[in-house]
């Protein structure tokens, strides 16, 4: 993480020499932005590009030949021919990836061979439920990992410090699968307190279905927005641990993070300015602090919600919880490669997306680093 | 703590000596300071302990194990822990489960081992010559980095085996080829840092070429960041590799690989709870372990880059 923070410290210091140097050259303000934004989108391009590459050349090793997959085994070697020149597979392979990012920058995946529906469709299906997630879990990291980090600085070397970060090593070092089993078994199995696997209970999956217009796909917001308070309930129920469970691990991240930044902060000589002023000592570490760390912070905490997206691959699997990353290995076991492949292109753009944005909040919020 | 607390002076003085003799005497004395520093850290030798414990648990799996791991027996099927003669329990075909994790040991470490030399190997390959040559190559090597860097690991990791086929070995390899861009990226850093160091245009006026320079220049001082780094990602190694097991595309059964015994497990999970739990604690620990005495070594040998 500090090799990420000075990579970026490093960038941003190259591009203030520079935007100076322009500066002094006459060049005007709007006008230095120009280039550092059509860098950012060269590299964006570049870097799409290369992740489809990767796709495409996985798509290709695939032991599976997508012909037969189609035509069957008996067929004859005209029908294989035939079928080899529809999906394009006799042209050239530069030549085939070109149609492939093609047809990716159209939204065109190919179809699902699970769900008989184009790719796309099914992908915009299923992701509500994983953002639905990932988002509450980021809450749930922000709530506890902000306060807790805080409070570890603070009490540096004592037992609030020592206590948050036995529970972040905790974190780093416990499968999320079986967190979120044991989590099953305790608090749905043996006490009762929570909803089971699913977003729903069997019975009010139905009435969601048809009783609830979709909005935005999460079950949450539309069944609030239908004014459906028996699914709303249940859905809260069946919510709470996969958030808490994904939560967990992000509060571990992002405890970690604010302790650091909180004591890089209050090693600065204007919080001994503080002090000295005769500010509260609740004021100067939450206020003026805290204030100052929550710039790198925010950086922190996109980085956090884009790994939750990938942490919710197992998460989802546990409590059979309907998004992407269900989808992607349900699809690994039909065989299903447009869907694995789709699936993981829009994983990646959504990655490759929060990164940017991390990058340029990063630039809008700190002054010094435009 | 080890043979070196033994009251010998001869030894011991040797090991701190403040004007070593010899290359050798210097190399042991900075490893015997290292070590004592280490030492120090009651939570490192902690997890030191733990990696120990693994490693001798792999070795003597057969002196500990109380039954052959892939011996059914039906009639003990799901026996709770502490039943008679299997001290954690059995599964669904009634193999011991202590067994199975003193096994699984070896399945875990190979993994760990075989991913952990690759990946800083390439890692450190790329990063060295795009931090020493600079220029296009830099950019394409660091765009290539940047590329993987983009992809989230377990997300490339699962096409990557759906590609390759499941199997442990293609777990292995995808696992490693999602792994190398960390290490890329701190070998970068650190060799632009050391590039135009003196030492390094001393030796290149004597005539020494890239190889030569990197190799024997460059990598041993990029090698103590590097080892912290493996160190505190063999705990993600390990989680990987479980969480691949777990959705059936790593290890195939009846290899009893922890992730892949949980996964069967919880079928049971609300009646015969420990058959998911157990393999789930070895690897809770294990990882903790891996995790505690990375955080030391990294006080140790990379004082830098601690959070403090």
């Amino acid at each position: 993480m500090t090799g990420l923070r000075q990579i970026r410290g490093d960038v941003a210091r190259g591009l203030a020499a520079r935007g100076t140097a322009r500066l002094a050259a006459g060049g005007r303000r709007s006008l230095q932005l120009l280039p550092v934004l059509a860098k950012i989108l060269f590299s964006l391009a570049i870097t799409v590009l290369g992740l489809l590459l990767i796709t495409f050349v996985i798509g290709r090793v695939v032991p599976i030949d997508p012909v037969l997959s189609i035509v069957g085994e008996r067929a004859s070697q005209a029908q294989i021919e035939q079928v080899r020149e529809q999906l394009g597979l006799n042209r050239p392979l530069m030549t085939q990836f070109a149609y492939y990012v093609r047809d990716v920058v159209q939204g065109d995946f190919g179809k699902s061979l699970m769900t008989a529906r184009p790719v796309i469709d099914d992908i915009a299906r299923f992701f509500p439920a994983t953002l639905e997630l990932a988002t509450l879990a980021t809450l749930v990291g922000v709530l506890f990992g902000v306060p807790g980090g805080v409070l570890a600085a603070v009490h540096q070397g004592r037992w609030p410090d020592q206590s948050i970060r036995i529970l972040g090593l905790f974190g780093y070092s416990m499968p999320v699968f079986w967190l979120g089993l044991m989590g099953l078994l305790i608090f749905y199995g043996e006490l009762g307190w929570t909803g089971g696997p699913g977003r729903l209970d069997a019975s009010n999956e139905l009435m969601y279905e048809y009783d609830v217009p979709s909005v935005t796909g999460a079950v949450l917001i539309d069944s609030a927005l239908a004014g459906a308070w028996g699914i709303f309930r249940d859905a809260v129920s069946h919510t709470v641990l996969p958030s808490l469970v994904l939560g967990y691990f992000s509060m571990a991240y992002i405890s970690r993070m604010t302790r650091s930044l909180m004591l890089e902060q209050l090693g600065q000589e204007y919080i001994a300015t503080a002090r000295v002023k005769g500010a509260a000592e609740w004021r100067v570490v939450w206020v003026h602090a805290l204030g100052n760390a929550m710039v790198p912070l925010i950086t922190v905490i996109v980085l956090s919600y884009a790994s939750l997206l990938e942490g919710s691959v197992l998460t989802e699997t546990v409590f059979a919880w309907p998004g992407l990353g269900l989808y992607i290995t349900n699809a690994l076991f039909s065989a299903d490669m447009n869907a694995v492949l789709g699936g993981t292109v829009v994983v990646g753009l959504v990655f490759i997306s929060l990164n940017l944005l991390s990058d340029l909040l990063y630039r809008a919020v700190d002054p010094r680093a435009r | 703590m080890g043979p070196e607390d033994a009251p010998r002076p001869g030894i011991r003085a040797w090991l701190t000596d403040d004007v070593p003799q010899s290359r050798l005497q210097a190399r042991c004395v900075q490893a015997y300071l290292a070590w004592r520093r280490l030492a120090q850290n009651w939570l490192a030798m902690v997890g030191l302990s733990i990696v120990l414990g693994l490693i001798l648990m792999a070795i003597f799996a057969p002196l500990l194990a109380t039954h052959p791991p892939y011996e059914q027996n039906l009639q003990d099927r799901l026996l709770p822990p502490f039943s008679a003669g299997h001290w954690l329990g059995t599964d669904e075909f009634g193999r011991d489960l202590w067994s199975r994790i003193v096994y699984g040991s070896r399945i875990s470490l190979t993994i760990v081992a075989l991913v952990a030399v690759t990946a800083p190997l390439f890692g450190l390959t790329i990063g060295t010559a795009a931090g020493f040559f600079g220029g296009i190559a830099d950019n394409l090597l660091m765009r290539l980095t940047d590329i993987f860097l983009a992809f989230p690991r377990l997300i490339l990791a699962l096409a990557l085996v759906a590609a390759l086929g499941p199997g442990i070995e293609n777990a292995i390899l995808a696992i490693a080829l999602t792994a190398w861009p960390p290490y890329a990226r701190v070998a970068r850093a650190e060799t632009i840092t050391l590039r135009n160091a003196d030492y390094i245009s001393a030796i290149r006026l004597q005539g020494a070429g890239p190889p030569r320079i990197i190799l024997g220049h460059i990598v041993p001082l990029c090698l103590s960041s590097v080892i912290v780094r493996v160190t505190l990602d063999m705990a993600g190694i390990i989680l990987t590799a479980a969480g691949l097991g777990f959705l059936g595309l790593g290890a195939q059964p009846p290899l009893p690989e922890w992730g892949l015994m949980i996964s069967s497990g919880r079928k049971f999970l609300f009646d015969q709870w420990w058959v998911a739990t157990v393999p789930g604690l070895a690897i809770f620990i294990v990882s903790l372990g891996f995790n505690l005495l990375g955080d030391g070594l990294r006080d140790v040998l990379d004082p830098r880059s601690a959070p403090r």
